[in-house]
């Protein structure tokens, strides 16, 4: 059986620290304990841990467990638990505190190595597409569809197009793996008459050095898809499906 | 934007392609799209779309959905963080939403909900395509090549495919 756990011990310096970080200290000290988030969290019961038992234990203090506790990398902060709860406890930002309490080198590998490898890529590909792969992509399957299209003759798939009204983000995942996948947004656009763009930087529209809780580094990507988009003089930021 | 271009008259769409076919379609709400940034106003258009796009009589919703939707498990980095069988068990709970809809087809507009769901749907054998909007909207304008398909299932692979000319070097 599990011991007690004795108040008159308990630090809660993790607690203090996340109010001070989270708006309005995330209004974890309004927690009622009824339970809404956890009744509606598809992450409840995984590693025997819920939203509601995650706030008691940083409410109790209990700092060592929640600093430890795997189920921080299973809730996706999804923000369902904020949405149920009559008080807008914010336990998706109360994780994320807790990820970022890892040593870094112990946080899950596919997500460190993913967010290396885009913050070392100025496109901030996670697959580490480079700026010249993707414009040679980019532009052979626009030529490939507009000499094979009926009625796409004229189809455009600009790169660094300045003055454009959209500049759009594209996942890795189509230029890398499925480049055809690339087409039916385009045509979409040719065909709405859109006056869009890619940008040749920070064009990836994965973050995963925020996953990470890496805030260095994924401020650092903000920064460049700003300067991106900024530089080119575009005037929204579409961030695709 | 998808719903403004066919208000607008830019993007004109029709459900004929699956006026017969009848395949039935549901929609995975983002939580990145609606609970957490535009709200229920946006799944408002997002259904518009896909009704424009499927037919009205073809569209079947989950439950909850739009803001109170259920996140699928792709999200927060999960898909990356090797915690796979705890992923798909998060998973289950969007996989049993999407079965009880009866609906041939799921629609994803979010990467990252596309391949959670499209393993969930392997994994638990529901075996239901997981396509992306583009996908239809493109297919629904007659306007889809014949290799823009990845994710369609057979029953789509042949229907109104844009004839592609050959080659020329």
């Amino acid at each position: 059986m599990a011991e007690p756990v004795k108040l008159d011990e308990q630090q809660s310096v993790f607690k203090k620290k996340a109010m001070e970080l989270i708006p309005q200290g995330g209004n974890l000290d309004l927690c009622f304990t009824c339970g809404t988030c956890a009744s509606g969290c598809p992450a409840t019961g995984l590693h025997d841990m819920d939203p509601r038992k995650f706030l008691r234990m940083v409410l109790l203090g209990m700092d060592e467990e929640v600093q430890k506790t795997p189920w921080v990398w299973m809730c996706t902060m999804c923000q369902r638990c904020i949405k149920a709860c009559p008080m807008s406890v914010d336990i998706p930002q109360l994780v994320y505190q807790a990820r970022a309490t890892w040593p870094r080198e112990t946080r899950p590998t596919g997500i460190l190595k993913s967010c290396d490898i885009s913050a070392n890529t100025p496109t901030w590909s996670a697959m580490g597409a480079n700026q010249e792969d993707y414009q040679f992509v980019v532009e052979d399957v626009a030529e490939e569809v507009r000499s094979t299209h009926p009625g796409f003759e004229e189809l455009q798939a600009p790169i660094d197009k300045e003055g454009a009204v959209f500049c759009l983000n594209q996942n890795s995942r189509e230029p890398v793996t499925e480049p055809d996948e690339m087409i039916p947004l385009w045509k979409i656009l040719h065909t709405v008459g859109a006056d869009w763009t890619y940008p040749s930087s920070a064009w990836a529209g994965e973050n995963y050095c925020m996953f990470l809780a890496d805030d260095d580094a994924w401020r650092r990507m903000c920064e460049d898809v700003v300067k991106a988009v900024d530089g080119l003089g575009c005037k929204y930021w579409l961030n695709t499906e | 934007m998808y719903a403004q271009w066919i208000r607008e008259g830019k993007l004109k769409v029709s459900s004929d392609w699956n006026k017969e076919l009848g395949l039935k379609f549901t929609v995975q709400d983002p939580c990145q799209l609606v609970r957490k940034s535009l709200g229920d106003p946006v799944a408002e258009d997002l259904r518009f779309v896909v009704k424009a796009v499927v037919g009205e009589e073809n569209f079947v919703d989950m439950y909850p959905n739009r803001s109170n939707n259920y996140c699928c498990g792709g999200g927060g980095g999960f898909l990356q963080a090797g915690y796979q069988e705890e992923r798909r068990s998060f998973g289950k709970t969007k996989f049993d939403q999407i079965m009880a809809t009866g609906a041939d087809y799921c629609i994803a507009p979010c990467h990252n909900c596309h391949a959670q769901i499209h393993d969930i749907s392997e994994h638990y054998e529901g075996n239901f395509p997981v396509v992306h909007l583009w996908t239809l909207i493109a297919l629904s304008m007659g306007v889809l090549g014949p290799n823009e398909r990845e994710y369609l299932g057979d029953d789509l692979k042949d229907v109104d495919v844009l004839e592609i000319s050959e080659m020329e070097f």
